[in-house]
């Protein structure tokens, strides 16, 4: 009896020290999570606050005085003309004429630096289609440097507190001038989804790097997901357990786990160097990611086969069908959602895979839109890492925008799989 | 022992002998909600009344009332499903790992109200053990497995007294000759049988007040049975005893009430030799001569 | 006929053949009497095995032609180029046909080019077109013959059905021996090239070496510039970073897991899993954006200025091996919290209401009896994290340093194996410098440690599982 007794003051004795552990215990898995959270806010909260200013570009409206003399165009039915035309001059003097003070070589030298190299193009594009301007005197808004862009994007309202860079008090008065001319304003930037890659920043897009990555995509698709349902369907229901299908299982699941960038030198001896396909397009890039990419998709599809109640199958073979016939009327259509699912998650994994593209030179500097599976192209991860390198601070907000679109594409991808898992799902 | 093999020639017998009369007193009062016979003692160790139990929207046991003896060994019987284990569960509270279990009604371990908001289930369970339908010793040594409770309860402060309740309870669960030479090695090797003798060596390193067991024998051979149900009746000199078993033969041998349940309502309660031999109602009787179950 | 319009015509074809096919074992099966009940297979069996008669051997034939003309139309020019010029050393003799190539392809070519070059340019347009020619004439001419042959052999007895359950068997066999392909590829490619370049630079020299310098001299009397190949300061700079992402990663990881089965309700579960699952999904090259940008300098700074207020004289490199480790634990988090996840679900709810049933509390049921039954399965996936965090690329490459240093410092700037292999073999490079095929050999090692990892990891968490099922 007395033993009993001194059992449970024993027990309440150590009550206290035992729940301050299980307190402490728990508040180390908040923590662990909290953490986590947290670090998911912070990341998504730097890209978004650094990247956000990408949408918008500063542009500069210029009185521009389009002399045929000074363009050079004598004939405006000879297309060749215009293609020649000087651009930048008409640009340059009309910038003279509103800095007049200017005059030392070099200070002109920076004051042709406030509008984009590309704004010639631009002008070009606008009299290409609009002759009748010619011998006129137009207001057009060009883009602005982006030095310029980066000041005036960073700069408080009032003036004060901008980030100057390599700026001058010469450079700052310029632009502050323009401002306070009301010729300065920012606008959606288009170019940025337009352009191709470009060394100036504010002539950048990501038009080019997401046609390689969606040329790319459709390669990996095109060839993943079909070997990846038929390797699927022969292991779940032809493949007898024997050794050589332990080799395969084994294999695959070795794959699954092999870095990416080993897929990348597997791709530059075997295709680039062996085969001799060319670097930097995306049917090799899609190669590799497939093989990449198929662990997965042949993982999540014997999941869903295997998800096919047997009844199904035994119901169709007890009226006759062949085996071939079952696979394809019963269990094929019945695990495609989640072999689709699957698929799609395949899919994100590979449009967020830079490492072996690399190794297979979709690394190259590469201005022109791809339009095929065989041009030159780099992808949207790829885009990012080369910007990320670059030292102009406005790559910076753009390498974020970048980043922006391709956690936007992989949302958008990851929902899609979860709706469809959801929709289709069925319970047995 | 020897009377409840008598008894089970006597069911038969009675069988055919009066069930009218039994049926209908016995209806009047389940239609009342009563249970037949003794649910009721002096003294009790566990008390409860009006035990509802709800999983979700299902109720699974409705307006139990049974009390415990000190030192007593009850035995709770019934076809599957019929809320036994339910019952035994609510006892120290394990019906609290499931989330939409909800319990309802009076229980009390002497004057601790078991299912009081503000109750620590940690000395509770202390207090009163339980040892589980499929041996579950932790993989890990047999010398840990039964120091595992007096360590995590802090009960001793020096390795010489724990060695000492590691041997008692191993002695009392009758497990020390065969496991003697080999404590540290893993409890997962033992046998079936002797792994169930672990478990309630594990239980009673902790001194509970009560033991609840839930079939402890189901996983078992009809040799470590044998074992298992000596201990028991070893066990109640010290410890009170609360057994669900599914076998009748089991709760005639072993226990001193029997208490009979049915699609989650207690039918009965008396005596073991009673239940087994004159039971008061006849849904006892059916079950008892293996109408249904 | 180029190669697009070449496989669309096949299509074309197979089509086609499938048609006519059907349409000769339907007229079969009407001419007797009882219809399709006469076919031994349904008419469609009849069309797709035509189709495939057709397909199969045309496409194949394509393939091979497609693999292989390069390295034949190569060795034709060669034979064609002058003597002296098919007497240079391999590596200009690739300049050399890179030049013919390119004035083939109508690019600019640096200079004046060379007549010989001209010529062979010329000859090689040439034959590509005949090759072009051949291949599309003998894969349509095989295609279609064979159809046609298969047409004439289609009976009403014919087990069509069997014949194409056959191949279709055979076609999903080899799709999934494509997993093996890989593997060997893998293998082949990592090994042959480290093979020759374990014949410029010896095994030893390679393994135990402590200096890496790959940059080989141009001219031999170059100073400093000797190209040194020993792994060492890789392995221990790659370890390095791994071992602080591992630290990161694991304990937050395993809490995580923990706290979500053991104790979170299902509605926090289900919006926190999910929301973590995110830092999975997001692109290694994000992590490596933000730990070059943000992490990086964050720590440089908020470094000197500890050091500054403790008054000591140190400086954090800004590619300090902490700020990789540290991003790349976070990215790691959701890989270890899901697979402890799954191991700390298998451990049977019998064995916590053992440890409840005494009277444990929550965390001494976790830390005495779930986590010791979970421990291998936990060592797998801590394994398989492990494996995760040597073979992570972008990271390291965006955040760490290029220079070898061999230090156990976290604050100063290591390499790792993998930015090596990006940094020798991003570029134009020529393929047969040392420098070039070190990369493969560091490719062969990681891929042997990844796999040592992966396969002990496997074998580790399937010992488990079968422990409890």
């Amino acid at each position: 009896m007395s033993e009993k007794l001194s059992t449970i003051d024993l027990v309440n004795k150590n009550l206290a020290r035992r729940y301050r552990r299980e307190k402490r215990f728990r508040a180390y898995g908040i923590a662990s999570i909290m953490f986590g959270l947290l670090c998911l806010v912070i990341l998504f909260a730097d890209i978004i606050g650094k990247g956000h200013s990408a949408f918008l570009q500063t542009y500069v409206r210029l009185n521009v005085e389009l002399s045929a003399e000074a363009l050079g165009i004598s004939d405006i039915n000879d297309p060749s003309q215009f293609v020649r035309a000087n651009y930048d001059g008409v640009l340059r003097n009309a910038l003279r004429e509103r800095f007049p003070e200017v005059n030392k070589r070099r200070e002109k030298r920076n004051l042709y630096g406030i509008i984009s190299n590309g704004a010639g193009y631009q002008l070009r594009d606008l009299l290409e289609q609009n002759p009748q301007l010619i011998n006129t005197r137009v207001d057009i808004w060009v883009l602005a440097d982006d030095d310029y862009d980066t000041y005036y994007k960073s700069r408080s309202s009032d003036g004060s507190e901008a980030y100057t860079g390599r700026f001058s008090e010469t450079q700052i008065g310029w632009i502050e001038a323009l401002i306070a001319d009301g010729v300065v304003e920012k606008r959606f930037n288009r170019t940025f989804f337009q352009a191709g890659d470009s060394r100036e920043p504010e002539q950048a897009g990501i038009r080019g790097a997401m046609m390689g990555s969606l040329y790319t995509l459709i390669v990996t698709f095109v060839l993943s997901f079909p070997i990846g349902v038929a390797a699927a369907v022969y292991l779940e229901e032809y493949a007898h357990k024997n050794r050589f299908t332990d080799f395969i299982e084994v294999n695959i699941n070795n794959l699954a786990a092999v870095p990416s960038i080993i897929f990348g030198l597997l791709g530059l001896a075997i295709f680039i160097n062996f085969f001799s396909m060319p670097r930097s397009i995306p049917l090799v890039g899609g190669i590799v990611l497939t093989l990449m990419t198929l662990p997965t998709i042949i993982i999540s599809s014997r999941a869903a086969i295997k998800a096919v109640p047997p009844s199904i199958r035994e119901a169709a073979l007890g009226i006759g069908a062949s085996k071939m016939q079952v696979i394809l009327h019963h269990v094929l259509p019945l695990a495609m959602p989640g072999m689709l699912t699957g698929a799609i998650i395949g899919m994100a994994q590979a449009l967020g895979e830079t490492a072996p593209l690399l190794l297979i030179g979709m690394v190259a500097f590469i201005v022109d839109v791809p339009g095929g599976i065989t041009d030159p192209s780099t992808v949207l991860p790829v885009q990012i890492f080369l910007w990320s390198d670059s030292p102009e601070r406005a790559f910076v907000e753009r390498t974020s925008a970048a980043i922006m679109v391709l956690l936007g594409f992989l949302i958008v991808m990851n929902t899609l799989a979860v709706l469809l898992r959801r929709r289709l799902e069925r319970r047995w | 022992m020897e009377a409840t093999v008598g008894s089970a020639n006597t069911i038969g017998k009675l069988n055919s002998e009066a069930p009218v009369s039994k049926a209908t007193a016995n209806y009047k009062e389940q239609a009342a909600g009563k249970t037949v016979g003794i649910p009721f003692v002096e003294h009790p160790k566990m008390s409860m009344r009006d035990v509802q139990v709800y999983y979700g929207d299902k109720q699974a046991i409705f307006d139990v009332g049974l009390d415990i003896g000190k030192n007593e060994v009850v035995a709770m019987i019934g076809p599957s499903g019929c809320g036994k284990s339910t019952f035994l569960r609510c006892l120290n509270r394990m019906n609290d790992t499931i989330d939409i279990c909800r319990v309802e009604g009076s229980l009390k371990l002497e004057e601790l109200d078991i299912y009081d908001p503000k109750l620590d289930v940690v000395p509770l369970r202390a207090r009163v053990g339980m040892v589980f339908q499929k041996p579950n010793p932790f993989p890990k040594s047999i010398y840990d497995n039964v120091a595992y409770g007096p360590r995590i309860h802090g009960l001793v402060s020096r390795k010489s007294e724990l060695d000492e309740i590691v041997e008692t309870s191993l002695r009392r669960a009758g497990l020390w000759e065969e496991v003697k030479d080999r404590l540290l090695s893993p409890g997962t090797g033992l046998s079936g049988g002797q792994q169930q003798r672990l478990c309630i060596a594990r239980t009673i390193a902790v001194s509970p007040e009560v033991i609840l067991m839930d079939e402890p024998c189901s996983a078992l051979d009809p040799i470590a049975t044998a074992k298992i149900e000596e201990l028991i009746a070893e066990l109640s000199a010290n410890f009170t005893i609360a057994i669900v078993t599914h076998s009748m033969q089991q709760a005639a041998r072993v226990s001193d009430r029997t208490a009979y349940f049915h699609l989650g309502k207690l039918i009965e309660v008396n005596e073991t030799e009673k239940v087994f031999t004159n039971p008061d109602h006849e849904l006892t009787e059916a079950y008892i001569t293996g109408r249904f179950g | 006929m180029n190669t697009s319009s070449l496989l669309l015509t096949i299509v074309v074809l197979i089509a086609v053949a499938y048609f006519f096919g059907r349409r000769r074992s339907v007229s079969l099966a009407d001419t007797s009497q009882g219809g399709y009940r006469n076919l031994n297979s349904l008419p469609f069996y009849y069309g797709t095995l035509t189709a495939l008669w057709c397909g199969i051997p045309a496409l194949l034939v394509v393939a091979l032609w497609l693999v292989f003309d390069n390295t034949i139309i190569d060795s034709l020019i060669l034979a064609q180029l002058p003597e002296p010029v098919r007497a240079l050393p391999d590596g200009e003799l690739g300049l050399v046909l890179n030049s013919i190539k390119n004035l083939a392809a109508e690019n600019m070519t640096a200079g004046d080019p060379e007549p010989y070059v001209v010529a062979a340019a010329d000859s090689l347009n040439r034959i590509t077109a005949i090759s072009q020619m051949a291949m599309a004439v003998l894969g349509l001419t095989l295609g279609m013959s064979l159809a046609v042959f298969s047409w004439f052999r289609i009976q009403p007895q014919q087990k069509a059905r069997l014949q194409v359950e056959k191949v279709f068997k055979f076609i999903l066999l080899s799709c999934a021996s494509i997993a093996i392909l890989t593997t060997v590829g893998i293998v082949f490619s990592v090994i042959f090239e480290s093979l020759r370049f374990f014949q410029a630079v010896p095994f030893t020299e390679f393994i135990f070496g402590t200096h890496w310098s790959p940059q080989m001299a141009i001219r031999a009397d170059q100073v400093g510039s000797s190209g040194a190949f020993g792994i060492i300061p890789l392995f221990t700079g790659t370890l390095l970073i791994s071992a602080i992402a591992l630290i990161v990663a694991v304990p937050t990881g395993l809490m995580t897991a923990i706290y979500l089965s053991e104790y979170a309700s299902s509605t926090v579960r289900s919006i926190v899993k999910p929301l973590l699952e995110v830092l999975a999904g997001i692109p290694t090259v994000v992590y490596g954006f933000f730990a070059a940008l943000t992490i990086a300098p964050l720590i440089r700074d908020g470094g000197a200025w500890t050091f500054e207020f403790l008054g000591l004289q140190m400086a954090i490199s800004s590619e300090s091996a902490l700020a990789a480790g540290l991003v790349m634990g976070v990215m790691i988090i959701p890989f270890v919290s899901s697979l402890s996840d799954d191991v700390i679900n298998a451990v049977p709810q019998a064995l916590r209401d053992g440890s409840f049933g005494l009277g444990a509390t929550r965390s001494e049921t976790i830390k005495q009896v779930v986590l010791p039954a979970a421990l291998p399965g936990i060592v797998g996936s801590v394994l398989l994290a492990a494996s995760r965090a040597i073979g992570e690329t972008m990271i390291v490459v965006m955040a760490a340093g290029l220079a070898a240093n061999l230090t156990a410092n976290p604050l100063e700037s290591v390499t790792t194996v993998t930015v090596q292999i990006v940094t020798l073999l991003v570029g134009d490079q020529e393929f047969d410098s040392p420098k070039t095929l070190a990369a493969f050999a560091l490719g062969l090692m990681l891929f042997i440690v990844t796999l040592a990892l992966n396969y002990l990891a496997l074998h580790v968490v399937k010992k488990y599982r079968e422990q409890y099922e």
